[in-house]
């Protein structure tokens, strides 16, 4: 019991650092794939490739005065920030880079996530009620909905996998995919069960974990040219450094997720060498996709948003999720 | 702690987009009634940068109000300045040498292009795509850059003289004018590519914000809001000015008069120039670009007026002379001051973020709307 | 039916356009200019601020006929010149430019026809007083010379 306890901690503490070491540094990647997709060298000045910029960054905000605007409920608006934060931190203790690196190993683990992911929203509603600016609630209201509305296809997408693989534990869905990319669930040729949807369903799910995270096509909730800054307008210093934080750090639970659903979690695409490496290459070149992505379309409209989950993403989850059952019972 | 809100369901709030607001890109202040996130009733604010410039035009000298019609607009400053050499050339009897009309209108067109260069990238931009707005500052750098060659400034140019030039043109300005051309072309199939096609941006303009003909009509809106509501009006062909009844070119109307018409207005507008400019270039003739001696200017008393096709739409401007050294009155009818004021009336109803594109597609310039 | 799915694959389709085009442009060289690093030559035509210009003496060859004085719309020219005793010409004593109401127009430069002033090419002009932006150009031809 107190061998678990003390392991968790430890596991949270490192999730901590790995999540301010990502959040940091893909602040960094993305500003130089941004600069790098629209011609100019992006930071560059400080250190190697401007590798000196996020911790300077880092000491700019933290050497900001936090400032509470008199009218706001002063509670909550400090609780958001962290609200925002502490659930990706949470989330990755029982996420498996590799068979033998995971925090904490959990039967539920999937659902451990999606209930920590779903806290994600929370924050954003707190932050932008209490701000007391009529953008921040604007923003906050658009955000729930957008919850909302793409958990609901996310977690079809999630129990089509876990129909498949078996279980909800995310090292036991990983190891049914061991042995080069045709085991993996992307690919439909999977032993005994030929479903040609898979395809769509890692689609539906990648585009539901941009939404998850308030990516770009999908960040109605911080979209500047309408709401000036969303949901953390009233929020300076270090409150503002750690939603960024608790964005960056949900893009890589996101991305690790989908890694493991449907990637093969660290499994070798050819059977080689299984390893944490092959988990990072995966994830990193799962968020590379995100900036990518974000830095080439304009944003949805919330209606259009809601659409594509309602009329497209939903039903087309559901579908696959029963054409899914019934390749199971046939094979 | 401050008293807890209470809701009414049928109430509404009143929030203020501007005078500094990421959307209106300059100070303009729109006052918005809104019921969650529909608008209800919206009010647009002016002249939080009113520099009185009709008030400038009574108190200086003809040439010393030269430079101020380059600052109305900042994006599309040559066509303000077109109209105003134009006008009091027509009103001294002035005669321009051919070259210097000729140069006028390439350094106009290309004036244009840059503007609604820079406007497809901030319209771009409040969609919330950033990298056309970059590319879309490369294209336009290189025209800026070719404009600074000759004028001697970026954006407030001052390039045009009464009867005439401030400097001519020289070899490296064709030269560059025409590699600009096929450039051109190929990045306007690029942003075809990567906006125009785009699923997510036409889902956005689609029928958004549809403007009758009778609300263009009713508020004297011109430009590509006009045209992009089936109104085949403008002025280079309408009420022909400078050389362009020499040049063959279209004016491209479209009419299905949402959002996406006055966006493929202003993008089918920039090929046009590219022709304009490809023939000015061909034609250009030699000669000098002023009038053999510089004659004071003198207006005969009386009631001129002249209007021009700016990146923006159709910019009058009528002077009342009294026979003074200083004009009696001078009118500025700037086309985005029209086309702004239907904002009003037409964006009822719309939600925030659909309104907030509907601005963006109008090409709003604010300094031009407040002079 | 039929066009609800052709609808989703077009609009995926043009999705994957773009992402090629940006693609594309993440691979080519940077386009811009690193500021302070770099810098750019300026054109022969640029107009900074006017500048005297000076004869092979050294000496202005502004003759004090006010000409440019008159021609500025905003007013930021203020001459002073004297008359010695038994000189043909006047002679220039003070030149001062306000600076801060410039609108880098040329009408003093154009009007002048005593080839006595110029634009200079400084854009690098940047202060919080506004002090700094009252030149004295008579005063910064003798330090060009000196
Ligand atoms: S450039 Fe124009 S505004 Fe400046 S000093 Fe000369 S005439 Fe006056
Ligand atoms: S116009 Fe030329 S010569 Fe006359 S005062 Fe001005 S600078 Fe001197």
């Amino acid at each position: 019991m107190s061998l678990t306890l003390l392991n968790v901690i430890v596991a949270v503490f490192i999730a901590i650092a790995f999540a301010a070491l990502n959040a940091a540094y893909l602040v960094w990647a993305e500003r130089r794939g941004a600069a790098r997709i629209q011609r100019r060298p992006g930071p560059n000045i400080n250190g190697p490739f401007g590798l000196f910029q996020p911790p300077l960054d880092g000491v700019k905000l933290m050497a900001k005065q936090l400032l509470i605007p008199g009218d706001v409920d002063k509670i909550l608006f400090m609780v958001a920030p962290v609200l925002a934060m502490a659930p990706a931190i949470t989330s990755f203790v029982t996420i498996p880079f590799s068979s033998h690196i995971v925090g904490h190993n959990m039967h539920i683990g999937i659902l451990l996530v999606f209930a920590f992911a779903s806290m994600g929203g929370m924050a954003l509603l707190l932050a932008g009620w209490s701000s007391r600016n009529k953008y921040s609630v604007m923003s906050s209201v658009r955000a729930v909905s957008q919850a909302i509305a793409y958990e609901i296809p996310m977690l079809i997408t999630a129990i089509t996998i876990v129909m498949i693989t078996g279980t909800t534990d995310l090292m036991g869905i990983v190891k049914a995919q061991t042995g080069g990319f045709w085991h993996w669930n992307i690919f439909p040729f999977k032993a005994g069960l030929f479903n040609p949807l898979m395809l769509m369903s890692f689609l539906i799910f990648f585009i539901c974990s941009l939404a998850e995270t308030n990516r770009a096509p999908f960040d109605l909730g911080e979209a500047e040219s309408e709401l000036v800054a969303g949901f953390h307008t009233e929020y300076g210093s270090m409150g503002f450094g750690l939603f960024f934080m608790g964005e960056y750090a949900n893009i890589v639970i996101g991305a690790s997720l989908t890694t493991i659903l449907f990637l093969g979690g660290w499994d070798c695409p050819f059977g080689l060498f299984p390893g944490v490496w092959w988990f990072l290459l995966k994830i990193y070149l799962l968020i590379a996709t995100f900036i990518w992505i974000r830095w080439t379309f304009p944003r949805t409209t919330i209606y259009g948003l809601l659409n594509l989950s309602w009329k497209i993403l939903i039903p087309a989850s559901l579908f696959n999720l029963l054409l899914t059952a019934g390749l199971l019972k046939v094979f | 702690m401050s008293a807890p809100i209470r809701i009414r369901p049928d109430e509404t709030f009143t929030l203020n987009v501007g005078p500094q607001h990421p959307a209106t890109h300059g100070v303009l202040r729109v006052k918005m009634e809104m019921d969650g996130e529909y608008i209800v009733n919206a009010e647009t604010v002016i002249g939080y940068i009113h520099r009185m410039h009709e008030k400038m035009g009574e108190l200086k000298t003809y040439p010393q109000f030269l430079m101020n019609l380059s600052r109305m607009d900042y994006l599309g400053a040559l066509g303000y300045s077109h109209g105003h050499v134009l006008l009091i050339e027509k009103a001294a009897g002035i005669e321009v040498p051919e070259r210097a009309e000729y140069i006028r209108a390439i350094t106009v067109e290309l004036n244009r292009i840059a503007s609604h260069l820079f406007w497809f990238g901030a319209f771009v931009m409040d969609l919330g795509g950033f990298s056309p707005l970059m590319y879309a500052l490369q294209d336009r750098e290189y025209i800026l850059d070719m404009l600074e060659a000759v004028t001697g400034s970026r954006l407030t140019y001052s390039y045009y003289r009464f009867g005439g030039l401030y400097n001519d043109v020289d070899d490296d300005f064709i030269a560059a004018a025409r590699r600009f051309i096929p450039r051109m072309r190929t990045s306007m199939k690029k942003y075809h590519k990567l906006v125009t096609g785009n699923i997510i941006f036409k889902k956005r303009l689609e029928g958004i914000a549809p403007l009758s003909p009778e609300i263009i009509r009713k508020y004297g809106a011109t430009g590509a809001v006009a045209r992009g509501s089936g109104i085949n009006f403008d002025v280079r062909k309408n009420e022909p000015y400078s050389v362009y009844p020499e040049f063959d070119f279209d004016i491209p109307v479209f009419h299905e008069c949402d959002s996406l018409a006055r966006y493929k207005v202003r993008m089918a507008e920039i090929e046009q120039s590219l022709r304009i400019i490809e023939q000015g270039l061909d034609k250009l003739p030699g000669g000098p670009i002023m009038p053999e001696k510089k004659k004071p200017i003198k207006i005969a008393p009386g009631d001129y007026y002249q209007a021009v096709e700016t990146a923006r739409g159709s910019f009058g401007i009528r002077l009342v002379s009294d026979g003074g050294k200083t004009p009696y009155r001078l009118k500025l009818r700037s086309p985005t001051y029209s086309n702004m004021h239907l904002f009003d009336e037409s964006c009822r109803g719309m939600l925030i973020m659909d309104a907030l594109a509907f601005m963006g597609s109008l090409d709003l310039v604010i300094p031009e709307i407040d002079r | 039916m039929g066009a609800y799915f052709s609808g989703i694959f077009s609009g995926l389709w043009s999705l994957f356009v773009g992402m090629g085009i940006t693609f594309r442009e993440f691979f080519s060289p940077t386009v811009t200019v690193q500021y302070p690093y770099e810098t750019l030559k300026m054109t022969a035509r640029y107009r900074g601020h006017i500048e005297l210009i000076a004869d092979e003496e050294g000496k202005p060859n502004c003759v004090v006929c006010g000409m440019c004085e008159k021609a500025c719309p905003s007013s930021c020219i203020t001459l002073a010149g004297e008359k010695p005793e038994g000189a043909k010409k006047k002679v220039l004593t003070g030149y001062h430019l306000d600076f801060t109401k410039c609108s880098l127009c040329g009408s003093c430069v154009e009007s002048c026809n005593f080839n006595a002033i110029e634009f200079s090419r400084e854009y690098n002009l940047a202060s919080t007083r506004k002090e700094d932006f009252h030149f004295d150009l008579l005063q910064r031809l003798k330090d060009r010379n000196s």
